[in-house]
């Protein structure tokens, strides 16, 4: 897998954030009881997987991957997602929240926020406490939204997987303060000094296998509110006379298909959307529909213990 | 993001000002006017401002770097926080620290990684005592570059007086800082002048725009050249075909073949290969993650540090730094803490604050305990030996971290000034007649029976009943408390908290000489901390501290009040009285708690003579 053909040397910048995202992912290992990394198939926990390769070569990822799935994942992620991890022979938890199942909360009759509080939000904190995970890995990065700007690399969270922005601990040097007490978990972000322009950067240089759904195809598209919706199954109902028309789109960000935006575009390679990023003037999260829902929203939700 | 754009690497930058100097507003100026803002983000940004800004219906730059939902609602920003932008000549982190007094530490924490600090003077108002402590800070930890941003000169009229009445009190103010480069500019983040583009409003400044200083300067990364250092952080076994160390090289390079030793231990070997990012390598430079093999099966261990045979760090277990501390609980000599440097985590005190620094003045004082904020020159003892260097020589193996033991919260962050070479002089004898011998020659388990509790409890005198009782079983006893330390060997000891420390160190240490003596030791003091007691617990080998919690209610010793204290504490006439006006801690998970307010001593002294005997008879 690490030896597959490389297009471009990495520039020392590129360089730096990978010595560093390793560094932080032995440090967990070697200081943690029973790690984990999220993998939510996005092309940052890709990302994370593959540094992590990297981290513990010759030996295997000594932790396993861990996926939320919500019932509303796109088909291609889950494809995606059991493809990838029989490939590295990696330990798979899928955890979907069996209270949230049992009450059918669901995207479309309760809306974006109580979906991802019982199906993300509650199904993580489930899945963290019956396998009792002490670290949880991550590919959340600075740079992605303001509240995620100040978060630690080593982010502590108290029993009940709550996390106080007055209680977390400086980093100085890297010498990062990984000490728990019973009930404590750690939360670790390797990419955290990573842009959205360096994840993909590396994948185009390192050729990091991503969900296809990155890139653009002719795709079944609803324009709901504005935004421009894949219906990846029959459970979205369609309006009187709707038909969803084929359209050339792609994702920026993953999530559950009912609330991710898609853009039209014509990007299918890795170059094409590094261009069309470059070209770019909204944000990565323009199109993910829960982030807009209420101001400081992203801020509230880490409090909960979203990830 | 093109292939020109490395041209001149990364540049950490650090932000640093008071309250109200205007940092946000400037580095959003910087990001808006570099178009690195985003539509959408704009569009929220503007309706933001109309209902937390400051300006009416201009847009607040400010809220594009003021995050947390308390910080827009206080107008004031409380944490650290990192942004990311690119400009065709470099790219840059930026760390936004926050100005008032009480978040200096994360101040520190920002300088600890940056490699330039931009520090703000409200142009109307110039120098502050902030100013003068984040520029000591940054000195500090190691900054060698600097920007004075007079800021809001628009509010001064653009009145070269001012700047230069201001840049002329900071070069003076400086100097005695190390600064390589301190380069003035007056900026209003406001309305833009001098941030991205020349300003037409100061023409008598002739110096470049904040940006193009960021561009432009150069900060010598001189790691690559100083000596090698690999702390090892993971070791790598996933078989017996394979043991590899794996770290991130902090200092200089190595390459396949070169002898390295094992700094703690001595033992040498050569480096027999290098495994990298992607598979084999023949050298590691500074900043590179890598795994070592050795050519040898040494014992290496996370938080060893491999180093040249010819140029190792010191290996001490003393040493002094400059500590600051940034834990609302005080710093108490004496007192334990976690400590990391490199990947090593030992125990360790401070021995003597030599002096504290006043930032404002730089002048050195006296101090007995460093609060939230301070900064102190200290002798620090630690547990084990570790390998260091001085922070000034390398800022990846001279610097450190103290966590609290009971809190887990990152305490304080020190910087090595130098190993003290004594550590190494004085050698434990190791007598033929060890405490094994005399215990045996005793006939008894040599143990400490700690009694703590309010005054008034009754530790004392249950500890005479129970002295009196193992005395006439022909057990060989010793007791310990104030009255025969406090007017004797502590007798220069008062009852501050630095103090109480102090004095329960001694106890402790007293008491370990006399277990080591064979004896049963009993020990009645207050004790209020938890952390001295656990403290003298570790000084002890396992089993051989009791600690016995007399739990007597506050209101039952003052209706006691044999020595009539409580009634002179009420009335105010002692100071730090415990359980009036200093705390108690009471234990977590003592051997034995005792119901003071219950049964009478007798009763009790029969419990703790149970718990004795028992121990005594045990294995």
């Amino acid at each position: 897998m690490l030896s597959q053909q490389k297009t471009a040397v990495l520039s020392p910048h590129l360089r730096r954030l990978e010595a560093e995202a390793i560094s932080i992912l032995r440090e967990t290992v070697a200081s943690f009881r029973n790690p984990v990394l999220l993998y939510s198939i996005g092309k940052d926990s890709s990302v994370v997987l593959h540094l992590a390769l990297k981290a513990f070569a010759p030996g295997r990822l000594p932790f396993p991957l861990l996926h939320i799935a919500t019932g509303w994942d796109f088909r291609e992620m889950l494809e995606f997602r059991d493809r990838r991890a029989a490939e590295i022979g990696a330990r798979l938890i899928v955890h979907t929240n069996p209270d949230g199942l049992a009450r059918g909360i669901n995207p479309i009759t309760h809306g974006s926020q109580v979906h991802m509080s019982v199906m993300g939000t509650e199904a993580l904190k489930q899945a963290l406490d019956m396998h009792g995970f002490d670290a949880a890995i991550g590919g959340a990065r600075r740079d992605e939204e303001k509240a995620r700007a100040k978060e630690r690399v080593f982010s502590h969270r108290a029993p009940g997987h709550v996390w106080e922005p007055r209680g977390q601990r400086p980093e100085l040097w890297g010498l990062y303060n990984t000490r728990i007490g019973p009930g404590e978990t750690m939360r670790v972000f390797p990419l955290s000094n990573w842009t959205e322009f360096d994840v993909w950067d590396y994948i185009a240089a390192e050729r990091i296998p991503v969900v296809p759904l990155y890139f653009a195809a002719p795709r079944p598209i609803l324009r709901r509110g504005g935004a421009l919706i894949m219906r990846d199954d029959e459970r979205m109902p369609l309006e009187p006379g709707e038909q969803p028309e084929t359209m050339w789109v792609r994702f920026r960000t993953m999530g559950d298909w009912p609330l991710t935006g898609a853009h039209e575009s014509r990007a299918q390679t890795i170059e094409q959307v590094l261009e069309e990023l470059r070209l770019s003037r909204v944000s990565e999260r323009h199109g993910r529909l829960i982030d807009n829902d209420q101001e400081a929203s992203m801020e509230r939700k880490k409090r909960e213990g979203y990830f | 993001m093109d292939g020109t754009s490395m041209s001149r690497g990364l540049l950490r930058v650090l932000t640093c000002g008071s309250v109200d100097d205007g940092k946000s507003t400037l580095i959003g100026r910087l990001l808006y006017d570099s178009q690195l803002i985003m539509e959408d983000t704009l569009a929220a940004i503007a309706r933001d401002s109309r209902k937390h800004g400051t300006l009416g219906e201009e847009v607040d730059l400010a809220l594009l770097v003021d995050g947390l939902e308390a910080e827009r609602q206080q107008g004031i920003t409380i944490d650290v926080a990192y942004r990311f932008f690119t400009t065709p000549r470099r790219s840059f982190i930026v760390a936004d620290c926050p100005g008032h007094e009480q978040y200096t530490r994360n101040m520190a924490t920002g300088a600890s990684n940056s490699e330039l600090a931009i520090i703000l003077v409200d142009a109307r108002k110039g120098l502050l005592t902030q100013t003068r402590r984040h520029s000591y800070i940054c000195s500090l930890l190691g900054i060698r570059h600097v920007v004075l941003a007079v800021n809001k000169i628009d509010l001064v009229h653009f009145d070269q007086q001012v700047f230069d009445r201001i840049v002329g009190e900071y070069a003076t103010f400086a100097a005695g800082l190390g600064f390589h480069s301190m380069v003035p500019i007056p900026t209003s983040g406001r309305f833009g002048d001098n941030v991205t583009r020349r300003s037409g409003n100061t023409p008598w400044y002739r110096g470049p725009t904040l940006l193009e200083h960021l561009e432009s300067v150069e900060v010598e990364e001189d790691l690559a050249r100083i000596p090698f250092r690999f702390p090892v952080q993971w070791v790598n076994r996933p078989n017996q075909d394979f043991r590899g160390f794996s770290g991130t090289v902090a200092s200089g390079a190595v390459a396949l073949g070169e002898s390295v030793v094992v700094a703690g231990s001595g033992v040498t070997s050569h480096v027999a290969r290098i495994l990298g990012p992607d598979g084999d390598q023949e050298r590691a430079t500074a900043g590179e993650a890598v795994t070592l093999c050795l050519a040898d099966e040494v014992d290496v261990a996370r938080g060893d540090v491999l180093a040249p045979v010819s140029d190792r760090p010191a290996v001490a277990d003393q040493f002094a730094a400059h500590l600051l501390w940034m834990d609302e609980e005080p710093m108490l000599p004496g007192r334990q803490y976690l400590m990391r440097i490199g990947n090593a985590w030992t125990t360790a005190s401070v021995t003597a604050i030599k002096h504290r620094v006043d930032v404002s003045t730089l002048d050195h004082q006296s101090a007995t305990r460093l609060a939230l904020n301070e900064i102190g020159l200290c002798n620090l003892a630690t547990a084990t030996r570790v390998a260091m260097d001085p922070y000034a020589q390398n800022r990846l193996t001279g610097a450190f971290i103290l966590v609290d033991r009971f809190t887990n919260r990152t305490a304080g962050c020190g910087m090595i000034a130098f190993p003290l070479r004594r550590a190494t002089n004085i050698h434990h004898e190791h007598f033929l007649v060890d405490k094994a011998a005399r215990a045996a020659a005793l006939g008894q388990k040599p143990m400490v029976l700690w009694f703590t509790g309010l005054s008034g409890s009754g530790k004392s005198t249950v500890a005479k009943l129970v002295e009196q009782a193992l005395h006439q079983s022909g057990r060989h006893t010793y007791s310990l408390d104030g009255d025969n330390l406090r007017h004797g060997l502590n007798r220069d000891l008062g009852f501050t908290d630095q103090d109480r420390v102090e004095n329960i160190r001694r106890v402790g240490e007293v008491a370990k000489l006399m277990v080591d003596a064979g004896l049963i030791v009993l020990c009645s003091f207050i004790s209020p901390f938890r952390a001295e007691r656990q403290m003298v617990r570790e000084m002890l080998a396992e089993g051989e501290f009791i600690e016995i919690f007399v739990d007597t209610p506050i209101e039952v010793c003052m209706r006691r009040d044999v020595k009539g204290l409580y009634a002179k504490a009420m009335r105010g006439e002692i100071a730090n009285f415990t359980g009036v006006s200093s705390p108690y801690e009471p234990p977590e998970a003592a051997e034995l708690v005792l119901d003071g307010a219950g049964p009478s001593a007798e009763a009790l002294a029969q419990q703790v003579l149970a718990l004795v005997d028992r121990r005594q008879s045990a294995g």
